[in-house]
C-alpha cells in the first residue's frame, strides 16, 4: 500500500492552486485530501449568502482570510426586490469576529452593511486590508471613519455603486497620518462634501496608491491637484469634469495629466465640458479602459477622444455616440473587449440620437476581440443579429436591452428568435444572455438546445407558455442563474424540472404566472430549495391556490429556512405548514 | 442557402481572408463571406440554418399554458401619464418604410398570442399601452402604474445623473459649445429614425421627466435614509401617505430563540400622522435646486417636481422659520387640504 505524500507537501502543493472550481475538485478527491484542503483554504467564495451559514463556513473553513460574499438577487438593482428583504452582513461580521481573528478581506455584493457592522470590522481583525462593497447598502459615513480610524494596514476601501450618507463630512480625517498603505480608495456614490486638505494629503503620503476614485464633489482644480501629489495613479475616476473655462485651469489640467503616465483606466467624468477634454488627450494612447456612461458629450467629441485610444479594451458610453461615433471606434480600437452602450433618455417615446443596429454591427465587424457587450437601443433586426453572431463566434456576454418591450424585428415585423437563435449556436461560449424585443417560446428551444456553457440568462416580457420554460430548465446543462420578468411561465415547466433547481444558484421569477400551490409543493419536495414567495400585498394564502404570486425567489441551500425574514416573505418548508415570521 | 452563410471560419478561404488573421475589411470586393458589414441576408436565407431542434414533450404532457395575455387582455383604460402633454402622437406618416413591410411579412413563426403590431406605428402609445397590459406591476409600493418597474433595466443612480445633468442650467451654457450638425446628416443617411432626432435642449425645453424619479428622504432622528419615487405620485397627499408608512412600519423580524437576531433598524419616532397640515410633530420639507430648504406643499407639484432635491421629514421644532409665514399657514392647513 502506497501511503500518499505528508500533509505538509500536499498542503504546499495546494497552496498553488487558487481557482475556486480547482479547490473544490481537489477536495472531492478522498477525505484526507478534503481535510487538508479545509485547513489550507484561505479564499472563499459564496454566490448567495443564504445559501449556507456563518456557522457551517467557519466548521468546514477553520483560517480563511479573504470572504467574498453576494446577497439579494441580481433584480435588486431595478428596484424589484423589497426594502428590508434581508442580505444583512452582520450575522457573518459577528461569527466571523470569533473565528478569524486574522481576515483580511471582504469582498461585499448587494448585502445590506450597517454602521455597527463597519465599526466591528475596524475593531475585530487587526490585519484587515481589503474591504470592497460593492452595490451594498445601510451605512453612513459615521461607519467609514471607524474603518478608516481603526485598520491600521487598510489597503483598499472600495466602494463602488454603493451609495452612502454622508452626515458629518469629516471621515476622511480619521485615516491616522501614519496611514501611508492605501493602495485603492474608491468613493464615487459618496453623497456630499469632502475635506479636500485632508484628501490632498492622504493621497500625497500614500505612494502606492494606485486606484482612486473621486465622487462628484471634487471639482476640476481639486483634480488637477491630487494628479500631481499621485502621478503613479492607474486607475482614475475624476470628479465633475466641468467649470468655467479658464485658461489657466485648463493648464494645470494639460500637464496634471501629463505626468500621469502609467494611467490605464479613466471614469468619472460626470457633466463633462467639452473644452477641457483635450487635456485627457495624452494619456489616451495608454488607456486600456474608459468609462464615459456619464459624459452628457455628443457624437464629434466623443469620436475625438476615442479614436486617441488605440489600446482600449474596455469602453463605457452613453448612446451619444451614435452609430457614427461606433464606426469610428471599430476602425481605431482594433483591441476592444467590452462595450456597453447606455441610453441617454431610455423613457422618452421617440429616437433622441442616431443609434441604431448598425453601430453595433459595425463594431462587431471591426473588433475581432469583442466578446462583452451591454446594448441598449431601439430597433433591431433578426438580420442584424445573425450578422453579429457570425462575425463574433468568441461572444461570451451578450446583453441586448431594445428600450420598448415586444419590439419586433423592424424590418420585417418578426419576432427576433431566430436572431438571438444564431448567437446561441454561433457563440458556442456564451456564458451570460439577456433577452429583449418580441420572442416567443421558439428562442427558448434555440436557447435549450445551443446555450450548453450559458451560466446567467435574464428574461423579460418573452415567450407564450411553459414550454419556453421548459426548454431552458432542460437544455441549458450550465445555468446557474435564471431570472424572469413578466413572462406567461407557470407551473408546469417549473415543476417538471424542479430537481434542475437544485443544481442552479437561483431562479428568480417575477410578475409570471406561477402559482403559490405550485411554490407550496416545489418547498415541500425540494430539501435543499429555499422557496421564497415575497408578496407585499398580504399572506398568499389569503387568494386561492391557483393565483398568481407576485415574486418567486427559489434558491439551492444548505442553509434550511432562514430566521431573518422580513413580513412579506413567505417560504414552505416540508412539514407543508406556511411558515410565517 | 449554405454557401451564402457558412461560419467564418470555413468561408474566408475563397474571399477575402487572404493570408491568415487579419479582420478582412467591410467592404469585401470579391464576395468574401466572412464577415457581413450591412444587414443584407434576408430573414428567409436563415431561417432554415438552425440545426434541427431535438424532441422536446409531447405537447399533451405539457399543454399549452394558460399564460398571461400579455398583448390584449390588459386594463382596459389608460392612466394619463407624467409626460402626456408633452409626448407627440405619431401618425403613420412619420413610417412610410415600416408601414409598407408590414404587409408583406413573411411566414416564420408568428408570435403565439398574436398580438397586434401597432407599437412600431405609435410608439408615444404604445409605450402607453405596454405598461398597461403588463402583468401585474410588482408591489413595490409606487402608486402609479403608468410606468413599468424595474425597466428598462437601468441603475436608479444612473437615471438620477442623467436627469440632473439635463435639468441643471449649466448644461445651457454646455449646448451652445456643442456643434449640432452631425445630427440632421446622420438622420438623413441612415433614414432609420422619424427624422424628429432630439438633441439635449429639445428634451430640455419639453421638461420632460423620465418614469422614475428618486429621491432621497431623510428622517430627523433616523440614521439612514431611504428613497421614493416622486413620479409615482401625482400628488401631495399620496406622496405624504406613502411617506408615513415607509418610516412607520415595522418590517424587521426578530427570532431570539435561536440566537441570531436580524441586525436592523427599527423606527422608533412617535408615528408621524398628517405631515401635511402641521398638525404633527413632524413637518415635511425639502431642498430645491438652489440649496434652500422649504416646506412641502406650497407650489404646484409639476413645480416642485422640477426643483426639488431631496426631502427631509423635520421635527416641527426645528422648522419654524423655514418658510415666511409659517405660523399663518399652518392655521390655514389646517382648514384646507392642499
Amino acid at each position: 500500500m502506497a501511503y500518499s505524500f505528508p500533509e505538509e507537501v500536499l498542503e504546499h502543493v495546494f497552496s498553488f492552486i487558487h481557482s475556486y472550481k480547482d479547490r473544490n475538485a481537489i477536495s472531492l478527491v478522498c477525505k484526507s485530501w478534503y481535510d487538508i484542503e479545509r485547513w489550507c483554504r484561505r479564499r472563499i467564495f459564496i454566490g448567495n449568502c443564504y445559501a449556507v451559514t456563518p456557522r457551517i463556513t467557519i466548521r468546514r473553513f477553520p483560517e480563511l482570510r479573504s470572504v467574498s460574499l453576494k446577497g439579494k438577487p441580481h433584480f435588486a438593482d431595478y428596484n424589484l426586490v423589497p426594502h428590508k428583504w434581508g442580505a444583512n452582513l452582520y450575522p457573518w461580521v459577528a461569527a466571523m469576529a470569533q473565528a478569524y481573528p486574522w481576515l483580511e478581506e471582504l469582498r461585499l455584493k448587494r448585502m445590506v452593511v450597517t454602521d455597527d457592522t463597519l465599526e466591528m470590522i475596524s475593531h475585530s481583525f487587526k490585519n484587515f486590508k481589503v474591504l470592497v462593497l460593492s452595490s451594498c447598502e445601510g451605512f453612513t459615513t459615521h461607519g467609514l471613519a471607524a474603518i478608516a480610524a481603526n485598520c491600521r494596514n487598510l489597503r483598499e476601501l472600495d466602494l463602488q455603486e454603493t451609495e452612502v450618507d454622508d452626515p458629518s463630512g469629516n471621515w476622511l480625517s480619521h485615516f491616522p497620518e501614519s496611514c501611508t498603505s492605501l493602495v485603492s480608495l474608491n468613493f464615487t456614490r459618496l453623497e456630499g462634501e469632502v475635506s479636500f486638505s485632508a484628501l490632498e494629503r492622504l493621497v500625497g503620503r500614500c505612494t502606492n496608491l494606485r486606484t482612486l476614485r473621486l465622487n462628484q464633489a471634487v471639482p476640476l482644480d481639486k483634480l488637477a491637484n491630487l494628479l500631481c501629489r499621485a502621478p503613479q495613479l492607474v486607475d482614475l475616476g475624476t470628479g465633475i469634469y466641468s467649470g468655467e473655462v479658464r485658461p489657466e485651469l485648463y493648464s494645470k489640467l494639460v500637464s496634471a495629466f501629463a505626468g500621469c503616465k502609467e494611467l490605464k483606466n479613466l471614469s468619472g467624468l460626470w457633466e463633462v465640458v467639452p473644452a477641457y477634454l483635450p487635456a485627457i488627450y495624452p494619456v489616451c494612447p495608454g488607456l486600456t479602459s474608459l468609462n464615459l456612461s456619464y459624459a452628457t458629450i455628443q457624437s464629434v467629441d466623443l469620436i475625438k477622444l476615442v479614436s486617441q485610444c488605440q489600446n482600449l479594451q474596455q469602453l463605457w458610453v452613453l448612446d451619444y455616440i451614435e452609430d457614427s461615433g461606433l464606426d469610428a471606434l471599430a476602425a481605431s480600437c482594433k483591441d476592444l473587449r467590452e462595450l456597453r452602450v447606455f441610453p441617454s433618455d431610455p423613457y422618452g417615446a421617440e429616437q433622441n440620437v442616431s443609434l441604431t443596429e448598425q453601430g453595433l454591427v459595425s463594431v462587431s465587424e471591426g473588433c475581432p476581440k469583442l466578446h462583452s457587450v451591454l446594448y441598449f437601443c431601439r430597433q433591431m433586426s433578426n438580420a442584424a443579429l445573425f450578422t453579429i453572431a457570425r462575425n463574433r463566434p468568441n461572444m461570451t456576454r451578450f446583453r441586448l436591452c431594445i428600450l420598448e418591450p415586444h419590439t419586433p424585428d423592424y424590418l420585417t415585423l418578426q419576432p427576433l428568435d431566430v436572431g438571438f437563435g444564431a448567437i446561441v449556436e454561433h457563440c458556442k461560449n456564451l456564458r451570460r444572455l439577456s433577452l429583449s424585443g418580441l420572442l416567443t417560446d421558439r428562442v427558448f428551444e434555440y436557447i435549450g438546445t445551443h446555450a450548453k456553457k450559458l451560466r446567467m440568462l435574464s428574461v423579460a416580457f418573452a415567450g407564450d407558455s411553459d414550454l419556453g420554460l421548459h426548454h431552458v430548465l432542460s437544455g441549458c446543462k450550465s445555468l446557474r442563474k435564471l431570472e424572469i420578468r413578466d413572462c406567461p411561465f407557470g407551473d408546469k415547466a417549473l415543476l417538471a424540472n424542479a430537481s434542475k433547481l437544485e443544481t442552479m444558484r437561483s431562479l428568480w421569477m417575477s410578475s409570471c404566472s406561477v402559482s403559490f400551490g405550485a411554490c407550496k409543493l416545489l418547498g415541500q419536495k425540494m430539501q435543499r430549495l429555499n422557496v421564497e414567495v415575497i408578496d407585499e400585498s398580504g399572506p398568499p394564502d389569503s387568494s386561492p391556490d391557483d393565483c398568481p404570486v407576485e415574486r418567486l425567489y427559489a434558491y439551492r441551500s444548505v442553509a434550511g429556512p432562514r430566521f431573518d425574514r422580513p413580513t412579506f416573505v413567505w417560504t414552505v418548508d416540508e412539514n407543508s405548514a406556511m411558515r410565517l415570521s | 442557402m449554405e454557401g451564402v452563410l457558412g461560419l467564418p471560419g470555413t468561408g474566408s478561404a475563397a474571399g477575402g481572408g487572404g493570408g491568415g488573421g487579419g479582420v478582412p475589411s467591410g467592404s469585401s470586393g470579391n464576395g468574401s463571406m466572412s464577415t457581413v458589414s450591412k444587414a443584407e441576408v434576408v430573414e428567409q436565407d436563415y431561417v432554415g440554418m438552425l440545426s434541427e431542434v431535438s424532441s422536446y414533450p409531447a405537447e399533451s404532457e405539457l399543454e399549452l399554458g394558460l399564460g398571461l395575455s400579455l398583448g390584449g387582455a390588459g386594463k382596459a383604460t389608460n392612466k394619463p401619464s407624467a409626460w402626456g402633454e408633452y409626448g407627440r402622437i405619431l401618425t403613420a406618416k412619420d413610417f412610410p418604410s415600416i408601414v409598407s413591410r408590414g404587409s408583406s411579412a413573411s411566414s416564420s413563426s408568428s408570435p403565439g398570442t398574436g398580438r397586434p403590431h401597432p407599437s412600431v406605428i405609435t410608439p408615444v402609445s404604445g409605450t402607453k399601452r405596454t405598461a398597461d397590459s403588463v402583468a401585474q406591476e410588482v408591489g413595490s409600493g409606487n402608486g402609479s402604474s403608468s410606468q413599468v418597474v424595474g425597466w428598462p433595466p437601468i441603475r436608479a443612480y444612473r437615471m438620477n445623473s442623467l436627469v440632473s445633468q439635463l435639468k441643471a442650467p449649466s448644461s445651457e451654457e454646455e449646448e451652445r459649445m456643442i456643434p449640432e450638425n452631425n445630427r440632421s446628416k446622420d438622420a438623413l443617411a441612415k433614414g432609420t429614425n422619424n427624422g424628429n432626432t432630439k438633441s439635449k435642449s429639445n428634451v430640455q425645453e419639453k421638461g420632460r421627466l423620465p418614469s422614475s424619479l428618486f429621491v432621497k428622504v431623510n428622517m430627523d432622528g433616523v440614521p439612514i435614509g431611504r428613497k421614493v419615487d416622486l413620479n409615482a405620485h401625482n400628488c401631495y397627499e399620496t406622496l405624504a401617505q406613502a411617506l408615513e408608512e415607509m418610516f412607520h412600519k415595522p418590517t424587521t423580524t426578530v427570532n431570539t430563540a435561536r440566537g441570531e437576531k436580524e441586525h436592523g433598524v427599527v423606527v422608533e419616532a412617535e408615528k408621524p400622522s398628517k405631515l401635511l397640515d402641521g398638525s404633527s410633530e413632524f413637518v415635511l420639507t425639502y431642498e430645491d435646486k438652489e440649496g434652500d430648504w422649504m416646506l412641502v406643499g406650497d407650489v404646484p407639484w409639476g413645480m416642485f417636481l422640477n426643483t426639488v432635491k431631496r426631502l427631509r421629514i423635520m421635527r416641527t421644532s426645528e422648522a419654524n422659520g423655514l418658510a415666511p409665514r409659517f405660523q399663518e399657514r399652518d392655521a390655514r392647513q389646517r382648514n384646507k387640504p392642499i
